[in-house]
């Protein structure tokens, strides 16, 4: 799991109103728990929370889920350096699909050439076509569909032709 | 009250409503550039999204970027801050198109008092005084003697489309008038190709003393009485003190109702400061209003001893105020430290700042975005540090800011504490004895 997935889940956590979700893979093991003591003061006694990541950081330490590379092993990761990742050029709501019940713009395998529309955008209401600048075949869509996302986020990789 | 405030601006102001935010049990959100994503407006809120590149006008000025954060994160309210978006009409409005609550005046009083003719006219019809001045340009020399003997002496004649001092003369009595209208019209036309004037009162060693007033979404307005803030180089102010030393009583009665009665004519909401021109006969005279809250209010935040911030929220949410006013009962200065080097023209100085040691102990605040090992962006202002000091007296509030200054540690950048330390010794400022001409005439040897 890397760190787009991880912070897509602890989105996810926060919005469901779920309490916690734990998942085990074969080289790691993640629990999430949402929410502040005022929710669930009995089931969470302080002080327990060793390897839980919060979801609202509240001490002023820089936010790993957010903003740094987190510690786990990557020696098992497939090597990504020479792929291209496509960011997203601005702050919004991803769609794979021109819209609903429709086919997603690309899949993973597909090839694309620059202009391709790759997925959309939006903000206020506004739906911007992103455009492939490369040329290259989709090897991971890293973004659900529907989901926020920010400026510079990685939105696919992509292997150059 | 809000559930959550999404902070349209950064640096220091960013990580100040982020602490009020705090206290009241509101969750924050912080935008950032990619340049600012180490910033420690960013780490201290609850959530962080990137909204753009460095270029404010790509990142902190892109209003459809932060609505769509404020919409992404489920922000019931922004709070814009000062400078970027602030004052901004169409973004005070588009919020409130999109169900979102901007912390700051509304669309019309953003403008109503942005428009520097229109503003004097609504304050006019207020009964707040206005530089008295020519309704529109000079026809000619007749006519401009006419209304310059309305106005009475001195008075200043400017060139519409000027800047710059341009185009402008000071004219002391009658017989100078001739001359100095041929001199200034030859000067606008060559200048500017339009040589347009009119005439304004000349304000003789002006002071820039403002009133900080609140009005809530009742119609109540309450002052929280003045700053004085005529220490400026280039039209920036470098340092603001409570009270004025120039103030008396019933200076301030007069102004802080003047103040109450401008902001009422616009039915403002929210927190705002009436800026006004005091001469050396204690006349004072409308020069613009600010509706945002500004760099400054920490000074009257310790002399009155509330939150200002706090206050804008609650008003916002729609809090009543008990229409009281507040006086200080202490006295209050601030210092602007700024990564700029004073022995160089003031010269912007950004990098990384290697030290970062602040003063403290009784009587010392200190409002900054920055840390050792932050490198300070060029993107954006130089402001890098508020040094604020509060004391009984004002001769203590000036010991304590000297001694404040002297433990302020900040290397890796130059910055403005040296102009500062030399800047509260001056025997002027000392005395309390200056107008907006104080850094033209009191040398810091640079």
């Amino acid at each position: 799991m890397n760190i787009k997935e991880i912070q897509e889940l602890i989105r996810f956590v926060a919005k469901s109103g779920v309490s916690e979700v734990a998942i085990e893979q074969e080289e790691f093991k993640i629990t999430i728990k949402a929410g502040n003591a005022s929710q669930n003061s009995g089931y969470y006694p302080a002080g327990q929370n060793q390897e839980v990541m919060q979801v609202a950081p509240s001490t002023p330490k820089p936010s790993t889920i957010i903003h740094t590379p987190p510690a786990f092993p990557k020696n098992d990761q497939p090597d990504t350096s020479h792929l291209i990742t496509i960011k997203s050029p601005m702050i919004g709501t991803f769609y794979r699909t021109p819209g609903p019940n429709k086919e997603n713009f690309v899949n993973v395998g597909d090839e694309i050439t620059p202009g391709k529309v790759v997925c959309i955008i939006e903000a206020m209401k506004l739906f911007n076509d992103i455009e492939s600048e490369f040329s290259g075949k989709i090897v991971k869509v890293l973004v659900e569909n529907a989901s926020p996302v920010e400026y510079d986020q990685p939105l696919f990789l992509v292997e150059p032709l | 009250m809000f559930k959550k405030i999404l902070i349209a601006n950064r640096g220091e102001i960013a990580l100040r409503i982020i602490r009020t935010c705090k206290e009241m049990g509101i969750k924050t959100v912080a935008v950032y550039s990619t340049v600012d994503r180490d910033s420690l407006h960013v780490r201290f809120a609850d959530e962080a999204v990137c909204i753009g590149p460095p270029p404010s006008r790509d990142s902190y000025l892109n209003i459809p970027s932060i609505i769509s954060a404020a919409e992404i994160t489920n922000a019931d309210a922004i709070h814009p801050g000062y400078g970027f978006l602030s004052e901004n009409a169409r973004f005070s409005k588009i919020c409130a198109e999109n169900g979102i609550k901007f912390i700051g005046a509304t669309a019309e009083q953003i403008n109503a008092m942005g428009d520097k003719a229109s503003a004097k006219e609504t304050m006019k019809n207020a009964g707040v005084p206005t530089i008295p001045g020519s309704d529109g340009l000079i026809k000619d020399v007749e006519q401009g003697l006419t209304i310059a003997e309305q106005i009475g002496y001195p008075i200043i004649i400017k060139a519409t489309a000027g800047g710059g001092g341009r185009g402008m003369r000071v004219i002391w009595s009658a017989e100078e008038f001739e001359p100095a209208w041929d001199s200034a019209r030859q000067e606008a036309g060559a200048a500017f190709g339009n040589d347009g004037i009119y005439l304004e009162k000349f304000i003789e060693d002006p002071r820039h003393i403002e009133i900080q007033i609140v009005g809530d979404q009742f119609g109540k307005v309450c002052h929280l009485s003045e700053r004085d803030c005529s220490i400026q180089r280039r039209h920036q102010k470098l340092t603001e003190e409570s009270p004025s030393p120039f103030m008396t009583d019933e200076l301030r009665e007069k102004m802080g109702e003047a103040a109450i009665r401008g902001a009422m004519a616009v039915g403002y909401e929210g927190a705002g400061t009436v800026e006004f021109l005091v001469d050396k006969h204690r006349n004072f005279y409308f020069m613009e209003m600010n509706t945002r809250i500004q760099v400054e209010h920490p000074v009257t935040e310790e002399v009155i001893n509330y939150d200002l911030i706090k206050e804008q929220i609650k008003v916002a949410c729609g809090v009543p105020i008990s229409g009281k006013s507040y006086y200080p009962n202490r006295h209050s200065i601030e210092c602007r430290i700024n990564a700029e080097d004073p022995d160089n023209g003031f010269r912007p100085s950004p990098g990384r700042i290697t030290h970062f040691h602040s003063p403290g102990g009784h009587g010392v605040r200190v409002d900054t975005h920055v840390y050792a090992g932050y490198v300070i962006p060029p993107n954006y202002d130089s402001l890098i540090a508020k040094l604020i000091t509060v004391a009984q007296t004002r001769e203590e509030a000036i010991s304590t800011m000297e001694r404040a200054l002297s433990e302020f540690v900040i290397e890796g950048v130059k910055t403005t504490i040296p102009f500062h330390i030399k800047l509260m010794k001056n025997p002027n400022y000392r005395a309390g004895n200056f107008t907006t001409k104080f850094m033209e005439t009191n040398d810091f040897g640079s």
